[in-house]
């Protein structure tokens, strides 16, 4: 599905008002909510590229420069993964979502400008058009013959390759952060004592 | 030894694990969390059998979803209020320390860190909120962080993070009068785009930042994740040192000496390179107004809305004919003929008591215009809140007409009640004009604290200088 907007921000992805939410799920049927739906009643909007019936099932989000800037919420990244992208496709990301995509096995893959120009007029010319991504070998192509190749960290490409428990992965180092915390003693004490009758646990 | 910039310091103290080709474990000394973005971290936690490694290092507020009045009334918002209590147990059963709405010290997180002292020169500190690079103002590294990271630092005190780029921004010279910290960086981000910062933790200096107060510093770093940058930072200095002593949770008397001597160490050594540098004069800044959908859009008072055609790129074409027609605006309006239906003095960017002294002096003796539909003043916390009405400014404020309301934050993000309708127009201190970022399909414009009094006050952006900005420091 193709974005064609630069600097798209969380914001738009994931509005304020579903931040009240207790869990990570059910954010796809709410994501760009406001691009998305005519209030009151939320009416399909016809012009947005998300209710495009050609676009139906997309698993690959097409975008541009900067993508994901602003709030660090990561209720955008799960609202894009629940949607049913896989991948994501831009020449940037701002640096918040680009992390929070890894921790929710999305790819945030990186094409120059001019390639992910290309792509944008590929889909738009071709309905039904469809990409192959092989993480392993960091490759993006179609069925007529273009690849472009794209970058990633290869900690990030283990990462979503083996879908591994980051915090059991820091754990496996126990020992060196209880020996950085001896060496470096870091304390939270209060010189006075301020309303505590006001701390709603009593501490 | 190779000399060191700051960042390149406080990063090689914080490292527990590093191997080649590898992002580094680095350990947290502060974590705060609120009741937005922790809920399924605590989830994920409990699920995995995992316990809070820290809990004396972790502070918890209640901020994004708060009422600004009637606080002691019964919460109506029914998710805001399953957030407090999932907060509010979550913080017991861990044993983490909690400001809650009712607390003396409640205020928003970027606030209260610094306010009572949390916040120290040299510590890492994180948040799963983009505006932590607010900390950066004392010489920390501080940066936002998603939700699973909120529970990777629960669980281990640590963060898997490669190492960013610097940018070196110099603000050389003398701020002219009614030129704020705002406006100072308004005017950066103009210069470095929204996306100017990516991958770079910044560091600010030069004349100009030196002059500033922490509250000035704060500002400024806070929206360094405007300019893309996750972190923004100055390196301590006296004036630091003097805003630190004799806070709650600052040490006192011989061991405050020695942990200036150390605070002092702080900054970057001569020599020290950067990946980047940008250099502005302060003389050459005005204030500022954002006219587009993203903070990047921004000129000076005395400039104009400007045409799409006014830029190169196709697709800043097509960005701002988009904005223009969100903003409902016309290309070639001066920005002194906009008028304004609500204003919005308060958030992390701008609710501090420098703000409100400023904007309190500006209208002191005079009256919001009639056309302005509501005027907020929501001091960034209780602390804030209480020292400011010592000082009489609520008094100022509600006989100017403005409204004075309880800490949050407010209509910055409008999580609680304060939502800027449809199609109306802000004159706001807050730090991000997103499309529906104050409420559905609103417009902002992002001023500082005194822009907004004087927007107030006229019924729409005026250049302040033309008001008496004598005290405007």
């Amino acid at each position: 599905m193709p974005l064609d907007k630069v600097n798209v921000d969380t914001d738009q992805m994931v509005p304020k008002q579903f931040l009240k939410a207790l869990t990570r799920e059910g954010f796809g049927r709410i994501l760009f909510y406001d691009w998305r739906y005519f209030q009151p009643g939320d009416r399909p909007n016809p012009d947005f590229v998300m209710n495009f019936p050609r676009y139906n099932g997309a698993s690959v989000l097409l975008a541009r420069t900067n993508f994901g800037c602003g709030s660090s919420r990561e209720h955008a990244p799960w609202g894009v993964k629940d949607y049913g992208f896989r991948a994501i496709i831009a020449p940037s990301y701002a640096d918040i979502f680009y992390n929070n995509c890894f921790k929710n096995g999305i790819l945030p893959a990186i094409l120059k400008e001019a390639e992910v120009d290309e792509l944008f007029k590929r889909t738009e010319k071709e309905e039904g058009y469809s990409l192959s991504i092989d993480l392993p070998n960091q490759t993006i192509s179609d069925k007529h013959g273009l690849t472009y190749t794209f970058e990633i960290a290869p900690a990030r490409k283990e990462v979503l390759l083996k879908g591994l428990d980051d915090i059991a992965q820091t754990l496996q180092h126990a020992t060196e952060i209880d020996a950085y915390e001896e060496g470096h003693p870091s304390t939270a004490t209060m010189y006075e004592t301020v309303d505590v009758k006001y701390y709603s646990n009593g501490r | 030894m190779t000399p060191k910039n700051l960042y390149q310091k406080i990063w090689d103290n914080h490292v527990v694990h590093e191997e080649p080709g590898k992002p580094s474990i680095i350990y947290i000394d502060r974590h705060l969390i609120h009741e937005g973005t922790s809920p399924q971290a605590f989830a994920g936690l409990k699920s995995e059998g995992r316990e809070v490694r820290r809990p004396d290092l972790t502070f918890a507020v209640m901020d994004h979803s708060v009422p600004t009045k009637d606080r002691l009334l019964p919460i109506v918002d029914h998710d805001a209020k399953l957030q407090f209590e999932a907060l509010a147990k979550n913080c017991a059963e861990t044993g983490v320390r909690l400001f809650d709405m009712h607390s003396q010290n409640q205020g928003i997180v970027h606030i209260i860190g610094p306010e009572l002292g949390i916040t120290q020169p040299g510590q890492t500190i994180v948040c799963g909120d983009s505006h932590t690079s607010t900390h950066g103002a004392f010489g920390t590294l501080a940066f936002g962080i998603g939700t699973s990271e909120v529970e990777h630092v629960l669980a281990t005190q640590c963060l898997v993070q490669g190492k960013s780029k610097t940018l070196h921004i110099v603000v050389n010279g003398k701020r002219p009068k009614g030129v704020t910290a705002k406006d100072i960086i308004l005017a950066i981000i103009g210069k470095i785009g929204i996306g100017g910062g990516t991958g770079h933790v910044i560091e600010y200096g030069g004349e100009a930042i030196r002059a500033l107060s922490m509250d000035g510093r704060m500002t400024v770093c806070n929206m360094s994740i405007e300019g893309g940058a996750r972190a923004g930072m100055v390196a301590p200095d006296d004036t630091t040192f003097a805003y630190m002593e004799g806070r709650p949770f600052v040490p006192r008397g011989k061991d405050f000496q020695a942990a200036v001597e150390h605070w002092k160490l702080l900054r970057t050594d001569d020599g020290a390179t950067f990946d980047m540098t940008i250099e502005l004069r302060a003389e050459e800044i005005g204030p500022q107004v954002t006219w587009g959908t993203n903070p990047g859009m921004v000129t000076s008072v005395t400039g104009r809305v400007p045409d799409p055609h006014d830029f190169k790129d196709l697709n800043d074409q097509k960005a701002t004919e988009s904005a223009l027609k969100y903003m409902g605006l016309k290309a070639g309006t001066p920005i002194v003929d906009i008028p304004v239906d609500r204003v919005f003095i308060g958030s992390c960017t701008n609710s501090r008591l420098d703000d409100l002294r400023a904007a309190a002096q500006l209208v002191a003796g005079k009256h919001v215009a009639k056309s302005i539909k509501q005027a907020l003043i929501v001091p960034g916390s209780r602390g804030i809140k209480t020292q400011a009405e010592k000082e009489g400014l609520d008094r100022v404020f509600t006989q100017a007409g403005f409204e004075w309301r309880d800490a949050g934050c407010s209509m910055c993000i409008g999580m609680n009640a304060d939502v800027l309708p449809p199609h109306e127009r802000s004159a706001s201190t807050s730090n991000r004009n997103f499309e529906g970022r104050q409420g559905r399909d609103s417009r902002t414009h992002l001023v500082s604290p005194v822009m907004a009094a004087a927007a107030a006050i006229a019924g729409h952006f005026v250049d302040v200088r033309e008001f008496d900005v004598a005290h405007v420091e």
